[in-house]
């Protein structure tokens, strides 16, 4: 759940080239094959970070320039293994009159995510469907599957070429979404040459027009684990922003499968 | 105004307050609450002597306070709630919500104190939902519990979760007095009741729940066995007034939801035994929504729900009860959803506000008595919410369990700010 995790997770091709399957994507364009090279390199970049904890700050504005703050939770379990994805929970402090309520998600890789929603007031565990993939998150112009898809699996990826941006040199690469009811035809991603982290992504609608544009910014060396603390998304075609500003990162702090069942959820606030 | 707190209850708060009161206990500690404002309206006259007219306001006000330990392995919560009514004095009430101290070990947790609990995935009744007592003096949709006193032991395995609990400390149904819209020509005599058990409150009810899931489904399956938390009610000695009956049963519970793409398949069914007969009941649904609907970020969820309700039916206009040729007594609890159809539909505008409208309509198949409503909510800002709530009542059959409220249809306007 945890979004510049998931922006690696453009990638990993590492260990699906380790089950075998490196002999086909080797007969595959040498764009696709570059393209998830570089998409696997920056998603094995943080493999082993086990477990993480954060809080994060969700700034909301429309085009107005009116205000909204939510506070949100995030827990991240790593996957054992590529075949599933990460498990997450993200928790609501604020607006108070949501404060508790909470999303369990077990990602999956081409398969519909398993999602329960909490609602705290009536202490309901609610299973919901996670077709709903492109509608927005809490109101934000991040959608649901920006969030959960991600896995390296869920995309094909094709090098598009090299670019310095800032003075910084980049991979561009493309990305096109494997899974149902993704709100989006392709990806843009600049991934950084240096220490191979997600810097910008760019989002195209259905239609293919350019729908929004997220930047990765204020990247922190966690022991060997890079996570941007600042991630912010422009809809270019309402005018709306949604910064979310993450706080310092826990890592390894002992959650285990048995905190991400729907059975926790009631005591995670 | 009272206060319906049993001992346990107080040990609860006492366990509490031990427990969060010592500065030498580091951890995290949260305040928060909800003040609440509420104007409600009933367009039509009363139909009974005593009851309030055409306004009510009252204000609310909960508090919650969460503690836990920097190990994250105790925790503490304490919920109390206060209702003042203007006009309904017997509506002005408080209760704890919550107030238990939990442990949180690696394959299981622990909670004492008074512990609020919900079971079920359908949405127009909650058949199998029966841990906690209803509020009855806060709405009539059975969404407002009273807490219940409990030892719950969770356990967390490859197998699924399992909830055993131990309650005491019964909680009875609160009903409206003599001021309330919302109720029959008879009052509940609270300080009436009759218990089939002769430990009375003391009582120790056993419940048990597995749950898990499989793929797309989740299941659950429950027992509960002790005091029923739905009474029978009976005219009391000088046939002024009816009493509760609080009858021991046993309940056995399924629900299973079977999560489909946008489609959402769910059933419940339950078995009970311990009023005069032994009967079944059975919800099934779906739930269906379309999201983004017209390219918008509003989302439709469209809802139907079929009930059946197997247990003696009893009605106060039978004339057979003035001849004298039945007894006046309930067989089982009274319920309207004896062979009932919902259908409902929900908008979500996915904005800042979390701006939200559900209505439907609730038909009762047989003699076609219709209760319908409509809640919508939406935040001001960063700390109000404004709540809007109808509900009204069309067609009711004289015989139905509706038929008290038949003209007490009301308009609720709630302002609540968070902090």
């Amino acid at each position: 759940m945890n979004y510049s995790k998931q922006l690696k997770a453009l990638v990993t091709l590492g260990l699906v080239a380790a089950l075998g399957t490196a002999p086909a994507l080797s007969q595959d364009a040498p764009e696709v094959q570059k393209g998830f090279e570089v998409a696997a390199r920056s998603d094995r970049s943080d493999v082993g970070f086990g477990d993480s904890r954060v809080s994060a700050k969700m700034v909301l504005r429309n085009a107005a320039g009116q205000e909204s703050v939510r506070e949100l939770s995030f827990r991240t379990l790593e996957k054992v293994s590529e075949e599933v994805g990460d498990k997450s929970l993200v928790i609501f402090d604020s607006p108070r009159d949501v404060e508790g309520t909470a999303l369990l998600s077990h990602a999956q890789i081409l398969e519909p995510d398993d999602q329960w929603l909490f609602l705290p007031a009536l202490k309901r565990v609610k299973r919901i469907s996670s077709a709903n993939k492109s509608g927005p998150f809490v109101g934000s112009e991040f959608a649901f599957e920006d969030f959960t898809t991600t896995e390296l699996g869920k995309f094909t990826y094709k090098y598009l070429r090299e670019e310095t941006v800032d003075g910084v040199k980049m991979d561009v690469l493309e990305r096109i979404p494997q899974y149902e009811n993704s709100g989006y035809t392709k990806q843009i991603a600049w991934i950084d040459q240096d220490v191979f982290q997600a810097r910008k992504l760019e989002f195209y609608d259905r239609k293919g027009d350019l729908l929004k544009t997220l930047t990765l910014k204020d990247y922190q060396n966690y022991d060997g684990v890079w996570r941007a603390q600042t991630l912010s998304m422009v809809n270019h075609q309402n005018g709306k922003t949604t910064d979310l500003v993450y706080g310092a990162y826990e890592f390894k702090t002992g959650l285990a499968e048995n905190d991400f069942v729907k059975g926790v959820l009631e005591r995670v606030r | 105004m009272h206060f319906c707190l049993p001992r346990v209850a107080l040990a609860a708060v006492l366990v509490f307050a031990c427990s969060s009161a010592r500065p030498a206990l580091a951890g995290e500690l949260e305040l928060g609450g909800v003040l609440g404002l509420e104007g409600r309206a009933f367009p039509e006259k009363p139909a009974l002597p005593g009851q309030l007219k055409h306004f009510q306001t009252s204000a609310t006000l909960e508090g919650d306070v969460r503690w836990e330990n920097e190990a994250r392995t105790v925790q503490a919560v304490f919920v109390p709630f206060v209702r003042f009514d203007a006009q309904d004095e017997e509506r002005s009430h408080g209760d704890l919500r919550e107030a238990y101290v939990r442990y949180i070990g690696d394959e299981f947790d622990l909670l004492v104190g008074l512990g609020k609990v919900f079971w079920g995935v359908m949405e127009s009744r909650h058949l199998i939902d029966i841990i906690n007592q209803d509020d009855g003096l806060e709405d009539i949709d059975g969404e407002d519990k009273l807490g219940q006193p409990m030892v719950k032991l969770s356990l967390f395995q490859d197998w699924g979760q399992l909830d055993l609990f131990v309650m005491s400390g019964f909680r009875e149904r609160a009903f409206p007095g003599i001021d309330g819209r919302l109720r029959g020509a008879l009052l509940v005599d609270d300080d009436d009741v009759l218990f089939e058990s002769p430990a009375r409150h003391g009582h120790i009810d056993l419940a048990a729940r597995y749950s898990n899931y499989f793929g797309d489904v989740d299941m659950s399956l429950s027992v509960f066995h002790g005091t029923s938390r739905e009474p029978r009610l009976a005219l009391n000695a000088t046939g002024t007034a009816l009493r509760p009956i609080y009858d021991q049963i046993t309940q056995v519970g399924l629900a299973v939801q079977y999560t489909s793409d946008a489609t959402l398949w769910k059933l419940e069914a339950m078995g009970r035994d311990g009023y005069r007969d032994a009967f079944v009941a059975v919800s099934g649904g779906v739930e269906y929504t379309l999201y983004q609907i017209a390219g918008s970020d509003w989302d439709l969820g469209l809802l139907t729900e079929f009930h059946y309700d197997g247990r003696e039916s009893f009605s106060f206009a039978d004339p057979r009860l003035a001849q004298g040729l039945i007894p006046f007594e309930t067989p089982a609890p009274l319920t309207p959803f004896d062979e009932d159809l919902f259908f409902g539909a929900r908008l979500a505008a996915n904005d800042m506000q979390d701006t939200q409208i559900l209505g439907g309509a609730v038909i009762d198949v047989n003699d076609g008595s219709t209760s319908l409503f409509i809640e919508a909510q939406r935040r001001l800002g960063q700390d109000w919410t404004a709540e809007l709530e109808g509900r009204f009542f069309a067609n009711v059959n004289s015989q139905n369990a509706l038929a008290g409220f038949k003209g007490d249809g009301f308009v609720t306007l709630r302002l609540a700010r968070h902090f």
